[in-house]
């Protein structure tokens, strides 16, 4: 029992929670941008596995680490571009477009590393991100280690909560995007387009989350293989409606979350006689844990998953 | 340009809509399979000759639709009525582990058709309650069913790992995670002989016959029609909104685990964690190029079924990534929505 205190005190599970917390704090990031403009991106685990797979090949093929998750941006750009022409302007169920985007975009990933990758015994690997120690702050004691010597997309994920946060609410552009998900009809009678706004802010949602994909690819792991978002998509769905569409508590949650499986997978190493499989469900079974303890105080986006069209109520 | 709402959906539409979807995923297709280094023509040809080629081909062919309809058909059933169930695939698991458990030992006393009926019946109970904890999620506490179904199918693929390394494992096997096997008594009868083709393939036409008749004959397939359109205004007409979810969540659970129990007893004999080649997501494509209509299903699931089965022997004979097939009917999915939407809405300028 104190064993499973003493992983606790350890610095190495508290560095290793912002490590796994990334790829989902940019995930949940893109989902709320969206979200908040009022499109539902079941897309997310698709886009995300395109990110991975786009961000690892570009680096595989000699562009730098951050050129990859530039073009991994990209990438997830387009399919969000695709989401939101199909939800947008021609109003279709966000629920079976947003699957429909998940299976292409990772049926299009598997299919294209299957024709330009040669895959021997094992996938091939590249160099990547290594821990970034902040001057001086990595000096901190504990902390420092926790903090302050993480890989760069890491702090990258912090600056994006604190940055979509500021533009959400302190910008115009952010009040125009948090009124669309609203009351569409109100951001109309601004003079501003809610369709444009709607395609801008899916296509921006989605580039976050396929930089978490990205992430996969190029610093938690270093090679690409089908299935290896695992849910993460998902899962950041669920912690979207947690975080009740606010960036700084799904923060809270993907750290949370983080927290949960880094703990879960020192405590597999420890406990034995529980088979592997229980620690493996943690993540998802608190994951609808989670939604129904927030499910009914969530305040939901009034205009979520309706479809605006000029003139029709 | 807007959109306008056609007075009434001509059925001629409805019938073109799937076709004109699965032809242009074809056409966008093409694209990357040049990029192959393979003429898209010889590559479409190819997968034709691998799915309906030879006898062999065409009984491989429908034995992969035979899952493909029953998993089909719970999506269908289950969108009707506005229920997203998107986890067909670990309905599908749990209703093959529960068969699995149940024929290897238990069973076995009875007579066959008993054992069969009691095999069938404790699979579609599995997939059914699997099913009706997202469903009593989203009526007693308003959470998305959507996000629930699909990562029950992340612990439902683990809980079948578990088993089939633990309490199921077959000792037989090697060291392969494996379940024990099936009695060999109780496997289905082949409809052809030397082929994997069984006669589930009857067993889910049948199951899509009943369906139909339920959907457009009966109070309960009316009212899950109405509550799919608008639940509000069902409600006031006085259509027991929760009640019918509850009934369409059974229906539709019970379905995708019915497509687990005819694959353990007909072509695979035990369970593992790859049995599906992703029977309950292709369920959605298909549900969807059938326009929800059950007896759609039964040609969507032979198409679905056509491409997947073709791609495999084209892959062999070309080169061509097998994975094409999942990128066809990605496309031919989107490409349904969008034709679908102009089955019901005109353009006008």
């Amino acid at each position: 029992m104190t064993a499973a205190f003493d992983i606790l005190a350890n610095a190495s599970l508290w560095e290793a929670v912002l490590r796994i917390a990334t790829p989902l704090i940019f995930g949940v990031l893109g989902a709320l941008v969206c979200e908040r403009a009022g499109v539902l991106n079941l897309g997310i685990e698709g886009i995300m596995t395109l990110g991975a797979m786009v961000g690892w090949l570009s680096v595989y093929w000699g562009a730098d680490l951050w050129t990859g998750l530039a073009i991994a941006v990209l990438a997830g750009m387009m399919m969000g571009w695709l989401h939101a022409m199909l939800t947008v302007p021609l109003g279709l169920s966000q629920h079976v477009s947003g699957l429909g985007i998940t299976l292409f975009a990772s049926a299009l990933a598997y299919y294209l590393y299957r024709l330009w990758v040669q895959v021997g015994d094992l996938p091939p690997t590249i160099e990547p991100f290594r821990p970034w120690p902040i001057p001086v702050l990595s000096g901190i004691p504990f902390i420092g280690q926790v903090l302050f010597t993480q890989m760069p997309p890491t702090y990258l994920a912090i600056l994006a909560v604190l940055l979509v946060a500021y533009i959400l609410n302190r910008t115009p552009a952010g009040l125009a995007l948090r009124m669309t998900g609203e009351n569409p009809h109100a951001v109309e009678a601004q003079g501003l387009n809610p369709v444009r706004i709607r395609i801008w802010a899916v296509m921006a949602g989605s580039g976050l989350m396929a930089l978490g994909g990205a992430f996969l690819t190029t610093a938690t792991f270093n090679s690409f293989f089908p299935t290896m978002v695992q849910g993460r998509g998902w899962i950041c769905i669920a912690l979207v409606v947690f975080a009740s569409w606010r960036p700084g508590k799904a923060l809270a949650g993907a750290l949370l979350f983080a927290f949960f499986d880094a703990y879960q997978l020192r405590l597999q190493t420890m406990v034995q006689g529980v088979p592997y499989q229980l620690f493996l469900m943690a993540p998802y079974v608190l994951s609808i844990v989670a939604l129904i303890l927030v499910a009914r105080r969530a305040r939901v986006p009034e205009a979520l998953m309706q479809p605006y069209r000029r003139g029709e109520r | 340009m807007r959109f306008e709402r056609r007075e009434d959906v001509s059925v001629t539409a409805l019938l073109v809509a799937p076709f004109a979807a699965v032809l242009v995923a074809l056409v966008l297709c093409a694209g990357l399979i040049a990029m192959a280094g393979v003429s898209p023509l010889t590559a479409y040809a190819g997968m034709l000759k691998g799915a309906f080629g030879s006898r062999l081909a065409v009984t491989e062919t429908l034995t992969r639709a035979s899952p493909l309809i029953l998993t089909g058909l719970a999506a269908a059933v289950a969108f009707r009525a506005r229920l997203w169930n998107i986890g067909g695939e670990g309905q599908f698991y749990l209703g093959a582990l529960t068969a699995t458990a149940l024929g290897h030992a238990t069973v076995t006393a009875l007579p066959v058709p008993l054992a069969w009926a009691t095999l069938a019946l404790a699979g579609m109970a599995a997939g059914a309650l699997l099913l009706l904890i997202p469903a009593l999620l989203r009526l007693k506490f308003g959470v998305d069913e959507v996000v629930t179904t699909l990562l029950l199918n992340f612990i439902t693929l683990l809980f079948v790992g578990l088993m089939v390394e633990t309490v199921l494992k077959d000792p037989m096997a090697f060291g392969w995670p494996q379940s024990v096997p099936v009695a060999a008594g109780l496997r289905l009868p082949d409809l052809v002989p030397r082929s994997r083709l069984h006669i589930g393939l009857i067993l889910a036409v049948v199951v899509v016959l009943i369906v139909w008749l339920v959907q457009s004959r009966t109070v309960f397939g009316a009212e899950t029609r109405a509550a799919g359109l608008n639940p509000r205004a069902a409600a006031f007409a006085g259509v027991p909104i929760t009640a019918t979810l509850v009934k369409v969540a059974i229906l539709s659970g019970a379905l995708a685990g019915l497509a687990g129990v005819i694959e353990v007893l007909g072509p695979v004999g035990y369970v593992t964690t790859t049995m599906s080649p992703g029977f309950g997501y292709a369920g959605i494509v298909v549900a969807m190029l059938a326009a929800l209509h059950p007896l759609g299903v039964v040609a969507a699931s032979v198409f679905v079924a056509t491409i997947f089965v073709g791609a495999d022997a084209m892959s062999r004979a070309t080169g061509v990534p097998s994975f094409i097939a999942d990128v066809i009917m990605a496309v031919a999915l989107l490409a349904m929505l969008v034709a679908l939407l102009f089955t019901t809405y005109r353009v006008r300028r």
